[in-house]
């Protein structure tokens, strides 16, 4: 069973959403629900499995519903239709106490405009999950403060969040997040405000902390190297709908549709496609290899052989961890798998 | 309850024809038959007497009613609030005046935040009020115990509304047409209902001040909290507060520059409804100003209302600047960064 499903999840915003809901089904788009009946879709059959320990990234354009989707994963959104739920649990079923306890210790949240409290110091919004927990003060700022510290913020726990920048209050976010400890984080635009340096290093402390922790992520971004280097997979939202999910290779290599392609165009393929995808099988490869050739491990990125190969015209043998070579990777492999636009049947046929 | 909602059109309709048939049936000047109102049109000219919905007979009845039954209840929140008026009122007469003085320019200097200005003009203030005429001295205790306990009755009962209304949309559909109702009665419409509940006194005046001054606070209240950015509510749902901790820990705090906004409008109204009170023989400085009108005495009149202005300005003041300390506390706006 999966950490998280979602299954069928239909939601629309407005005064009688029940009533809209079959119009929906039927599959009036979003527009004209809006301009026949005033109602707004949210979400529009979406279903989604999370898996323990993996980060599932959302993308989509704004309004496409991505924070109305991570919203229903808490509860802070009832569902027109359709089913949540988490570690089996029933999200619908919970009764007030349960779902109290529920959010209290399963989940945490990361918001997107950052939703601190303006009354509140930094360590005190730090610690506020803990607070509600019935944690005493001592304890509470303690973790708050290895947070406040993870996040590099220390010197400022007793500001109050308006005295600091957006990035600055985006880590409070993040801080408070963390302080619970909780298996799942759920992360609406988590890194969006934070500057260029600042937002490499918080990915990377991220996936570090995945390493150990093996947390379950959904987060949202705009951004689709952020989205490439954090998810093992990622769905796309368009409107409401969920267009495809799959792997970051999958989405690059095959978009499902204009939409995602629109998303992908502009990837630094270099950057994101390893060796392994594009090479052709050793026991397939029936090419002319040329005279040299230089060995590439096959969870390598082409951006970290591809100098190489400029300079010394040589075929790539690609090798797994104890040296066995696993395939070969050319020109021709090499200028496909570069060029944008190309048609993709011949990844899908090496599948 | 949506699915009845297209019969709500039929049972007004319905209503409305019962009430018609009411007023025709219950009146006296109802004509012989009722074939005679389809041969002989003259009751179209001018309103026919028998179209006359017996309302006053039968609020008469359960005004009756009212007292006869709950008089005992009436009774006890008389006897209530006229004890604590009395005893507040001689222990504040008691008092010599200057320490009197002093304490109120301390309260305006503490709830100003040592603000000099404020507590200065306060102190101006208060002392006039004895330099106009003597006699005020007293008055004005009278008038503002009435104002301070007409004001802990709205705050009791009015804040914990407010936070309802707020909670529950069902409660606030249902609360709002009863405070514009409040908010649109004739102050006299409750007045003198108020004597005949609580007697001749302080009792109805804190009463009317409760009719006329409550709803704005309730209505502050509700604002205040709904207010509240949608995704900080959010925030401390998701960390799992419970509704009194989302209540007492978020929205409260940073609804409470709109509720001071409420309670300091409800000073203000407080205050009018008293000087207004004195017609019905509330006593207070608002009987001066009748005393004078009386009399035709144009300078009498205008001094008690120069107290009156001054009283306002005190209380004014005080809460305003309370208000505005509650509201830099919450936003943290640093005085010297300004
Ligand atoms: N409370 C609400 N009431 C009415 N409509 C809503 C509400 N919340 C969201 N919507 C609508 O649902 C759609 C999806 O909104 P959502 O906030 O999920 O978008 P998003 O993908 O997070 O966008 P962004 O990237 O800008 O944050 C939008 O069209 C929005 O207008
Ligand atoms: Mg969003």
């Amino acid at each position: 069973m999966s950490k998280i499903e979602i299954k069928n999840v239909y939601k629309i915003f407005g005064e009688n959403p029940e009533k809209i809901l079959p119009m929906v089904q039927k599959g009036a788009t979003k527009e004209e629900i809006l301009e026949e009946t005033g109602h707004t879709i949210g979400l529009d059959n979406v279903s989604i499995n999370v898996e323990e320990g993996e980060t599932f990234v959302c993308m989509g354009l704004s309004g496409s519903g991505k924070s109305t989707l991570i919203r229903h994963i808490n509860r802070l959104i009832d569902p027109t239709s359709g089913q949540v739920s988490v570690e089996g649990t029933n999200v619908m079923e919970l009764n007030e106490k349960n779902l109290i306890d529920f959010r209290r210790h399963r989940m945490s949240m990361v918001f997107q405009r950052f939703g601190l409290f303006p009354h509140k110091t930094v360590i005190q919004n730090v610690g506020y999950g803990l607070e509600v927990q019935g944690k005493k003060i001592d304890e509470r700022n303690k973790i708050a403060m290895e947070k406040i510290e993870a996040v590099g913020l220390n010197g400022f726990e007793h500001q109050y969040p308006n005295q600091l920048s957006g990035g600055m209050q985006q880590r409070v976010g993040l801080a408070r997040a963390l302080a619970t400890n909780t298996s799942i984080m759920l992360m609406d635009e988590a890194f969006s405000a934070l500057d260029p340096l600042i937002r490499s290093d918080m990915q990377k402390q991220l996936i570090d902390l995945q390493a150990q922790l093996k947390k379950t992520i959904v987060f949202i971004t705009h951004d689709l190297d952020e989205s490439l280097r954090l998810g093992d997979h990622i769905g796309i939202l368009n409107d409401g709908k969920l267009v495809q999910v799959g792997t970051p290779i999958d989405i690059i290599m095959n978009p499902a549709d204009d939409y995602v392609s629109a998303f992908v165009k502009d990837v630094n393929r270099a950057k994101v496609i390893k060796a392994k995808i594009i090479m052709v099988s050793a026991n397939k490869f029936n090419g002319s290899k040329n005279i040299n050739t230089i060995k590439v491990n096959e969870d390598s990125f082409i951006d970290e052989f591809l100098p190489k190969v400029c300079l010394t015209q040589a075929t790539i043998e690609v090798v797994d961890k104890s040296g066995n070579i696993k395939g070969y990777i050319t020109d021709k492999e090499l200028s496909t798998a570069l060029t944008k636009n190309h048609s993709n049947g011949v990844f899908k046929s090496q599948k | 309850m949506g699915k009845y909602k297209k019969y709500f059109n039929l049972i007004y309709l319905l209503v409305f024809i019962v009430m018609v048939v009411v007023a025709y049936t219950t009146s006296k000047y109802r004509p012989e038959s009722v074939s005679i109102l389809f041969t002989d049109f003259s009751w179209l000219g001018n309103w026919p007497k028998w179209l006359d919905f017996p309302l006053m007979p039968f609020l008469n009845k359960w005004f009756d009613i009212l007292i006869v039954k709950y008089g005992i209840f009436f009774e006890g929140i008389n006897f209530f609030l006229l004890g604590l008026y009395t005893k507040m009122k001689n222990f504040l007469v008691d008092l010599p005046w200057p320490l009197l003085m002093i304490l109120v320019i301390a309260l305006a200097f503490f709830a100003s935040g040592r603000n000099t200005g404020t507590t200065i003009m306060v102190a101006f203030c208060v002392f006039f009020l004895g330099f106009l005429s003597p006699r005020y001295w007293d008055k004005c205790i009278m008038t503002t115990c009435i104002v301070v306990i007409g004001m802990l009755l709205c705050l009791v009962i009015g804040i914990p509304i407010g936070i309802m209304m707020a909670r529950n949309k069902k409660v606030r559909n249902a609360l709002l047409p009863i405070l514009d109702l409040m908010q649109t009665i004739p102050s006299f419409c409750y007045l003198i209902p108020g004597i005949l509940l609580f007697g001749l006194g302080a009792v109805p005046a804190i009463f009317a001040i409760f009719v006329y001054a409550v709803p704005p606070l309730i209505r502050l209240t509700d604002l205040g909290i709904r207010l509240v950015d949608k995704e900080v509510v959010e925030a401390a749902e998701a960390f799992g507060a419970s509704k009194k901790q989302k209540l007492w820990g978020v929205q409260l705090p940073l609804a409470l520059p709109n509720i001071m906004q409420g309670i300091n409008q409800c000073t203000m109204m407080s205050l009018a409804m008293v000087v207004i009170a004195s017609m019905i023989g509330t006593r207070g400085i608002g009987d001066e100003v009748l005393l004078g009108l009386q009399q035709l005495n144009v300078g009498m009149a205008t001094e008690a209302g120069i107290a009156i202005v001054l009283l306002a300005i005190i209380f004014d003041r005080i809460t305003q600047s309370y208000g505005e300390r509650m509201q830099e506390r919450v936003h943290h706006i640093k005085k010297k960064l300004k």
